[in-house]
């Protein structure tokens, strides 16, 4: 059986590696945290793995915006090789492999042009700036998953109960005609809703002011998953902020964290593709 | 040549930092702003060309989707009448120029040095309405800027900007020799000039050891002169400080207490008392063969073993004087200069797992005239509520307990305690972790920040000598990204075995970090020349002693060096080996090979006369206050619920991430709606086992106007009971899970000094640190819950002109429990209708010092007494209760009482309470409601548990009645309703308490 390896990328101020680490191990696949610089510095090569990730966190301290210095390196500064580190990530995702960006990880993710990337340019399409109550906030939320999604890492998934936690989330589009592309594409595949699923606008339900009450983004073909709220923090029933009383009400209930579903459902794609031989070989 | 760049945001996209000053502006100063708009300014001094300038700004600072780019021009628009401009002064912290450079070099492929500062940011904000500079004035300084740290502009807006804060230092020579043979008056007069704070018994003393031959002739050798240099007084002085060598804590104490009669001489508190009492528990331990109890007192943090891989480190420091000042700048240099504790004790490098922080303000409606400096405490909360959430967040620690207390008397100075668990491995490569070897031979290595004035003579320094041109230095910014850098590579070169140990860089900067390693070791040189600085000509005295923040001291093995170096220059963490370890009784530094300061070891560390101090105890005349026949208790539990020091915390706690790392289990705030606040925190330690801890903490000032003994032992039981609550477990010498027990203590007094003029009730203030210094001992060694650190900090008192507003004594326990499975912990909030709900503990007519009588006016005699034999067999029987599933909610009963701990128990969507209160002829209903006894709970259980519940706790419980669906609290005597309330309107009360 295949071996799945997720790369858990770290540095800078990014701090959510090691419960992504975890999820990954929880889901049954090897994870290797990298510190960015090992990349650069043409020690680690990401193409040996299937699954490339950009937790959460500051990274240099959202200065000049959420996600833009590190952006703007991965964008500009030359690897060993002479690539940028986004021309390989191109590669990485040409060879059908998978991206999960995550807070910090999604606004690096979005300023790199990678997501949406409607028109395939890698240019910046959208935005993830700040909340419309100019606060950080951690809070849970309610989420919504786009039934028409193609993204394998949201399989089976409805509604979903998620930490978010964040002071720049609130996402906008360059323009309306992206907008109705990202909606007509269904790559705005997370909503914030309410605890009945009904997709909101409302503050706390959408907690950032989010334009389609859009918590989540994929590209068009569904292998990279951006999102503010954070699955990683949800690994265990005991994340969850009334575990003792959900505990009460069914005393059977399971010990794993719905958020755990994301991870364990990108490993078994992986997994199944490889029996159906269409993965290329890493 | 300076180029400049402004990135404002487009037309159409809501500017939500703009509404928001507009907002506060409208609301707190009664200014109308009209619409504002922000932009922000980079200042480059960098050589570059046009096309270069374009290049950056495009591609590396515009947000293509928000953003429009303003390049040697700025944004104008005659839609705004006026215009503030925020800018730093020069030295001041600016992260973000910092990471604009990084982001220029990887744009432009340049290399450039970007280790030091070139290019400058400043906000602007532009303002609709027509302003009169009076108003500008107060929107730029008691919203937008700190005058210590900030360069204001405001007025008619011209189109340019030319501020540029480059520090610029004239050089000047490098050391002084200062005469120290001087008369008595002469040596106070020269402790005051150069800002030493050491009184005239301490100058005596640094006067012999010059004249003294053994000096002369060791110095005569080393070609030195016999008078002391300018470094070698500010080492003395910095290490002799109060901050580092807690002079009043060591002191001979005379203590009188007029009440009992007794007399009695105490050589130090922290000896007799908070040292005594972990050596009494450490002795019984090892009696019983158990050895959690690794390291106390002697390093940066106490240590504890969890298992035989890992073990806990753990501090809580205060910062209290720079958060007066400058509340933000003040608070996030708290918080990040106590998370270098844990990660510099021992080794090193341990992995952070929490943050914790508990604040005393004055009341955010304080409407006093502000004396000259004092800021307003509505301020100071928000300024150090935002330097904690900075702090903790960007640097990814979990911010997951604290507290805030508002009293007036905190008003001068607010108390800004932060405390970070972390947890290492026991071993690096082999060794202890928690061990400091040093031998001769190793080398001084520093890491981390670079040095400039930052924090030379800390908060002493005034605002007059603040200029235009000079760097800031009494008020310092941290850098959490720098942080962060240094952490995480610390953390990496530990487990790789490349240090020896580390220490971190705080208050004396490397004159203290160095100095205190050396004493392991015997010595050391330290060669200055080779401190990276910010900025160039810094005086050698000025290198030694900057508190410049983000940088560590480490250790390292000559052979190790190489490895070091490479790994800190992929981790892009600056690294600078500074000297050598030796073992020649001397601290020898010098620059470029001109010796500065040469100062015998013992001396510098054992050589501080000893100081006398007098305590005398008057006993208080008060008396209880005479109630209304008929108190209307709906309305009194409803101004309870909305009162400061009950009411919601949510909008604070929210802004602190508290759960990153995905380890939090009881965070604090729970339940369906996210609202029921909890009384300790639970971590997991890690992700494969349901190892845990519970972290609570205990401060109750306002009883120590009563008694202080009781307020100590009050607060040591509150931080017990919080963790007994959530289902922790009292230590048990016999256990051999190291069941640990982890607690540091934070005095945090009013000056206490005796002076007839200046302190005349100093004596007074003594007695009562001295009976909160009994009452942690006698808890401690009762409980056999030991001390493994702490920190006292002696003179919080503001002062203007004549005008003194001083703190009341207060005391914080921060307490830390292992909890063996995280799962079993219980929470605050009813879990389910028609669950019984009880009182645990006994309530006694204690309403002394009680939130009631806050509401009231009265403070009252019967101040709440801790009864250790009771209480001890109370948690004792919870603990049985928690084994046996028995308790469904738990919540421990403090502030305002059994009334709001029911009330708060009821935060949970969709329930009521009914509950009868007993008629005892003792005990008024008043007493029962609001008396803040010590040692109880409320809890509930589940109907089939009735009888196992009533069978464990016999007398110990009460029936009090039932979780209902009608959302309603009610509340009722033998024969009458006492409270029925809506639970809806007391949440909105609650939720909104501090939105004043």
């Amino acid at each position: 059986m295949k071996v799945v390896k997720a790369i858990i990328i770290t540095g800078f101020g990014i701090n959510c590696e090691e419960e992504m680490a975890a999820a990954y191990k929880l889901a049954g696949a090897e994870a290797n945290i990298v510190h960015l610089n090992e990349i650069f510095a043409g020690n680690v090569n990401i193409h040996e793995y299937d699954i490339l990730n950009f937790p959460g966190g500051f990274s240099y301290g959202d200065d000049l915006g959420s996600g833009k210095v590190l952006a703007n390196k991965m964008k500009y500064r030359k690897l060993r090789n002479g690539r940028t580190f986004l021309s390989e990530i191109n590669s990485f995702v040409n060879s059908n492999k998978f991206i999960l960006g995550i807070c910090n990880g999604f606004q690096f993710l979005v300023k790199m042009g990678l997501l949406p990337n409607i028109y395939e340019k890698n240019q910046q399409e959208v935005t993830l700036t700040r909340n419309n109550s100019a606060k950080f906030e951690d809070r849970w939320v309610y989420l919504k998953a786009n039934p028409k999604s193609k993204t394998p890492f949201l399989k089976g998934i409805d509604t979903i109960f998620l930490p978010v936690r964040h002071g720049e989330g609130k996402l906008i589009t360059k323009n309306g005609k992206l907008r109705t592309a990202i909606k007509q594409k269904n790559l705005n595949c997370l909503s914030y809703c309410d605890e009945q699923g009904n997709i909101s606008s409302q503050y706390p339900e959408n907690p950032n002011g989010s334009e389609m009450d859009c918590a989540g983004l994929t590209d068009k073909t569904g292998n990279i998953l951006g999102m503010m709220p954070h699955p990683e923090a949800f690994l265990s029933l005991y994340n969850h902020p009334d575990w003792h009383r959900l505990k009460r009400m069914n005393s059977n209930i399971s010990e794993e964290g719905d958020g755990l579903e994301l991870f364990k459902n990108i490993v078994q794609h992986i997994k199944k593709e490889e029996l159906n031989g269409s993965t290329k070989v890493s | 040549m300076k180029n400049q760049i402004e990135i404002v945001l487009k037309d159409g996209i809501r500017d939500v930092e703009a509404e928001k000053v507009a907002s506060e502006a409208k609301n707190f100063l009664k200014i109308d702003t009209g619409e504002m708009k922000t932009g922000k300014i980079y200042n480059i001094t960098y050589d570059l060309n046009k096309k270069e300038v374009i290049e950056f700004a495009e591609k590396g600072l515009k947000d293509e989707v928000i953003n429009e780019v303003y390049i040697n021009e700025l944004y104008k628009n005659s839609k705004f009448k006026s215009f503030i401009l925020v800018a730093k002064f020069p030295g001041v912290t600016d992260d973000e120029g910092f990471s604009a450079q990084k982001t220029l070099i990887d744009i432009l492929g340049k290399k450039l040095d970007t280790s030091t500062q070139h290019i400058y940011t400043d906000k602007i904000y532009y303002i609709e309405n027509k302003l009169p500079k009076e108003d500008l004035k107060l929107i730029a300084e008691k919203l937008l800027g700190n005058k210590l740290i900030h360069h204001l502009e405001y007025g008619k807006f011209t189109g340019s900007i030319d501020y540029v804060p480059e520090v610029k230092i004239d050089s000047s020579e490098r050391v002084k020799i200062i005469d120290i043979n001087l008369s008595d008056e002469e040596l106070q007069q020269l402790s005051k000039s150069m800002l030493l704070s050491l009184n005239l018994e301490e100058m005596r003393a640094i006067k012999y050891y010059y004249l003294d031959q053994k000096t002369q002739k060791k110095r005569q050798q080393a070609t030195l002169s016999l008078q002391p240099t300018d470094c070698e007084l500010e080492v003395i002085a910095q290490t002799w400080s109060e901050h580092c060598k807690h002079k009043e804590f060591a002191a001979t104490i005379k203590y009188v207490n007029h009440e009992t009669g007794e007399i009695e001489e105490i050589d130090s508190l922290f000896k007799t008392y908070i040292k005594r009492s972990t050596e009494i528990i450490q002795k019984r331990l090892q009696k019983a063969g158990n050895n959690w109890l690794l390291k106390v007192f002697n390093d940066n943090a106490g240590v504890v073993k969890i298992d035989d891989n890992s073990v806990f480190v753990w501090k809580v420091e205060t910062h209290n004087s720079p958060s007066t000042i400058d509340p933000y700048g003040g608070a996030i240099t708290g918080i990040l200069g106590n998370n270098r504790d844990p990660l510099g004790t021992g080794i090193g490098g341990g992995k952070l797992l929490f943050n914790t922080n508990v604040l005393c303000f004055g009341p955010p409606d304080y409407d006093k005239p502000l004396l000259a400096g004092q800021l307003h405490p509505k301020r100071i909360f928000e300024g150090v509520r935002h330097g904690i959430e900075d702090g903790g967040n960007k640097s990814g620690i979990p911010t997951v307990n604290g507290s805030i207390i508002f009293d007036e008397r905190y008003s001068g100075k607010p108390l800004v305690y932060c405390g970070t668990g972390g947890v290492m491995p026991t071993k690096y490569a082999g060794v202890n972790s928690w061990e400091k070897n040093i031998s001769a031979g190793d080398l001084i290595v520093m890491a981390g920040g670079r040095v400039g004035k930052d924090g030379i003579h800390g908060a002493t320094f005034s605002s007059a000598e603040i200029d235009e041109n000079s760097p800031q230095s009494a008020v310092q910014i941290g850098s959490p990204i720098t942080q962060k850098l240094l952490s995480d590579f610390l953390q990496e070169a530990a487990r790789k075995g490349l240090i020896k140990c580390s220490t971190d860089n705080g208050a004396g900067g490397l004159s203290s970090s160095v100095g205190e390693l050396a004493t392991i070791c015997g010595g050391a040189v330290v060669n200055l020349e080779k401190v990276p600085l910010k900025y160039p000509n810094l005086k050698p005295w000025e290198i030694f002693i900057s508190e410049s923040q983000e940088r560590m001291t480490l250790v390292v093995q000559q052979k190790k060096l190489a490895e070091l170096k490479k790994l800190a220059a992929a981790r892009e963490v600056e690294l600078s080996n500074i000297g050598i370890f030796t073992n020649h009784g001397f601290l020898n530094v010098k620059y470029e090979n001109e010796t500065i300061a040469f100062l015998n070891m013992h001396f510098l560390h054992e050589g501080v006369p000893k100081k006398y101090m007098e305590a005398e105890w008057e006993p208080l005349n008060l008396c209880e206050p005479k109630l209304e026949p008929k108190l209307n208790y709906n309305l009194i539990l409803e101004k309870l619920m909305g009162s400061l020091n009950i009411c919601s915390r949510e909008n604070v706690i929210r802004q602190y991430d508290h759960e990153v790392k995905g380890k939090t289990v009881v965070k604090p705030l729970m339940g369906d709606d996210g609202k029921a606040p909890q009384d300790a925190a639970v971590m997991r330690l890690n992700f494969d086992s349901n190892q845990g801890i519970a972290i609570s903490n205990g401060i109750i000032p306002r009883y120590g106007d009563i008694d202080a003994y009781h307020m100590s032992a009050g607060a040591f039981d509150e931080a017990i009971r919080q963790i007994i609550s959530v289902g922790g477990k009292l230590p048990d010498l016999n256990d051999r899970n190291n069941r640990f027990w982890t607690v540091n203590d934070n005095f945090c007094v009013p000056d206490s000094y005796y002076d007839p003029q200046k302190n005349p009730d100093g004596k007074q203030k003594l007695a009562k640190l001295v009976q909160m210094n009994k009452a942690l001992f006698d808890m401690a060694t009762f409980y056999n819950i030991p001390m493994t650190s702490g920190k006292d900090s002696m003179k919080n008192d503001f002062k203007a002109g004549d005008v003194k507003i001083s703190i009341p004594p207060t005391i914080l326990y921060s307490m830390v429990a292992k909890i063996e499975d995280v799962r079993t912990t219980t929470t605050s909030n009813f879990k389910q209708q028609g669950d019984l709900i009880y009182q645990v503990g006994k309530t006694y007519n204690e309403l002394g010092g009680s939130e009631f009588y806050k509401l009231i006016g009265e403070l009252g005699k019967n101040v709440p007494k801790v009864r250790m034999v009771e209480a001890k067999r109370l948690y004792e029987i919870m603990m049985q209760a928690n084994e046996k599933n028995l308790l469904e909610s738990a919540h421990d009963i403090s502030d305002g009482g059994l009334a709001v701990a029911l009330v708060e128990s009821a935060f949970t969507n969709g329930v009521g309470i009914a509950i009868s209160l007993p008629d005892y002829s003792e005990l008024s209903y008043t007493a029962q409601l609001f008396s803040e006894s010590h040692s109880r709970f409320v809890v509930s259980v589940k109907p089939e548990n009735r009888e196992k519940f009533e069978q464990l706790f016999q007398t110990n419980c009460h029936y009090l009645g039932k979780v209902t669906s009608n959302e309603q609290v009610k509340i009722t005597g033998k024969k009458k309703i006492l409270i029925d309330l809506p639970i809806c309107k007391l949440k909105k009360t609650w939720d909104e308490g501090l939105n004043r």
